[in-house]
């Protein structure tokens, strides 16, 4: 069919300019082509996994991708000096050995991958989850599995974020604020950090029934805080230190209260009670935006938590603001 | 009848998204080519999203489609000035 | 729809080839600036490549994908152009 043709045509040139798209990153001596091709990248990525039919991974692609890793890379840029940007790309001879193992390798588990998957009685976990469904407390496969099949990966992975951020705010000081914004950063701040807001806890609340989640709202109000240090405002829109700490934590909080008071009930940690799942996933979700939120945010602008100087930043002497 | 409409719409949209790539390569002025970037593609993708409303009828989605587009329209418009303040900027040095 | 069909899924291919060529100004672009304008343009074709998916995959999801990445899209152009405190 002629249908059948053109979806392979699409995937192939998916797949190719994705690789290619890769290769160029990696390959290139250019530091700032590098970084340009890696967030185009990012963006490919996202329609990839459109295309795979993965919308709960597109849209969390999309939120990084095109939001929070674009507006690190970019800033890192900045900070190297001009003759750092052009590297030597040459390939000795161990990194040559190195990558035709690593082909190898990935050849072999490709082999292995497309061997199993043909044989007689795979054991298919997507219909077991589907079997349970309706147990959960939600209706979307994915935060069924995140929030209440594999609730206490979701938790340790939350704490690997802290982990992070933490790691991130020991290293140094925080980057230098932004001047103040002129009138058409300002506008564009005026409503595009309020539909971010509002986008943000549409996709915690859709997470339920539709594709969403924490983390991809969590993603979207840390990018309205990037959005906010950039256009000027020092503190993106963050509360007070104390405040803050509080809200790095609040998920994995939110996890621990709710496991503990499980136990404690006589269910085992983080087994929900009947009728109780749909209500205590949501009570940790908006927890675990929160802390995603602010851990993205801080790890964005690095240093300490701390309460910052006043909120528009004091030009250097006399200068106006921007004029942008 | 709506749907041959909204597959016309799809295909002028397409011809204006490759006109803003084929400016983009060979116009050369960076400046310039911010025009072919955010003008034409941004015309192609409001008719590709008026001809997938047409298509896909219903209001809600009609909705939704225009909604994106005026986002993009409005954002694309901020990055091309930042863009283009900045590569002023640098060019008077 | 049936009808529709190969005709947006051959839109969807010649739109993916034209977001590839015009990364090619990735690749030349002497300035910073230049390269970035093929970020804008994966944006912009990326919120054009999604909205094309929605119907063909049946998934009206695709469309929230698509709000996300246009509301997301200046991030990198701001991160780009904005200067810092003492920066001249």
């Amino acid at each position: 069919m002629m249908a059948m043709q053109l979806w392979q045509l699409l995937d192939l040139l998916l797949a190719g300019l994705t690789l290619g798209l890769g290769w160029a990153a990696v390959s290139s001596p250019d530091l700032r082509r590098s970084v340009v091709f890696f967030i185009a990248f990012g963006l490919l990525l996202a329609v990839v996994w459109a295309r795979l039919k993965a919308p709960d991974l597109a849209l969390a692609e999309a939120a990084i991708g095109a939001g929070l890793s674009g507006a690190l890379l970019l800033s890192a840029l900045r900070d190297e000096p001009d003759t750092a940007m052009v590297g030597d790309v040459r390939v000795g001879p161990i990194a040559a050995l190195i990558s035709l193992a690593s082909l190898a390798l990935a050849a072999g588990f490709a082999w292995v991958t497309v061997h199993t998957l043909g044989s007689a009685d795979p054991v298919r976990l997507a219909d077991e989850i589907t079997a349970q469904l309706p147990n959960s407390g939600v209706s979307n496969p994915v935060t069924a599995v995140l929030l209440n099949f594999r609730a206490y990966d979701t938790l340790l992975e939350l704490a690997v974020l802290l982990a992070a951020v933490l790691g991130i705010l020991a290293l140094g000081p925080a980057r230098r604020p932004y001047r103040a914004a002129g009138p058409l950063l300002d506008g564009l701040l005026r409503w595009l950090v309020p539909l971010l807001i509002v986008t943000a806890g549409y996709l915690l609340w859709a997470g339920a029934h539709a594709p969403g989640g924490a983390f991809q709202a969590g993603a979207m109000l840390a990018a309205a805080a990037v959005m906010l240090r950039l256009g000027g405002h020092t503190s993106a829109g963050l509360p007070r230190a104390p405040i803050q700490r509080i809200l790095l934590t609040a998920g994995i909080a939110a996890f621990v209260l709710v496991g503990v008071t499980t136990t404690g009930l006589g269910l085992g940690f983080l087994q929900y009670p009947e009728g109780w799942s749909g209500a205590l996933i949501l009570l940790i979700e908006a927890a675990a935006t929160l802390a995603i939120a602010t851990t993205l945010a801080l790890a964005y602008i690095g240093g300490r938590p701390t309460t910052w100087g006043p909120e528009k930043p004091a030009n250097t002497a006399g200068e106006p603001a921007e004029r942008d | 009848m709506t749907e041959f409409l909204g597959t016309v719409f799809i295909l002028i949209g397409l011809a204006f998204f490759a006109a803003g790539s084929i400016g983009l390569l060979r116009l050369p002025d960076l400046h310039s080519r911010l025009h072919a970037l955010t003008k034409a593609d941004n015309l192609g993708l409001g008719l590709i999203c008026a001809g997938l409303a047409l298509i896909d009828g219903g209001a809600l989605n009609a909705v939704k489609l225009f909604l994106v587009w005026v986002l993009v329209l409005a954002a694309s418009a901020a990055s091309a000035h930042l863009i283009a303040q900045q590569a002023l900027r640098q060019g008077g040095k | 729809m049936t009808t529709t069909t190969p005709i947006l899924l051959a839109s969807t291919t010649l739109l993916l080839l034209t977001l590839g060529i015009g990364l090619a100004r990735a690749m030349i672009g002497p300035s910073l600036q230049d390269r970035m304008l093929s970020v804008q343009l994966m944006g912009t074709g990326g919120v054009a490549l999604l909205l094309l998916l929605s119907p063909l995959l049946a998934m009206p999801a695709l469309i929230d994908v698509a709000l996300v990445l246009a509301l997301l899209a200046s991030v990198a152009a701001a991160a780009l152009t904005r200067r810092e405190i003492d920066d001249d």
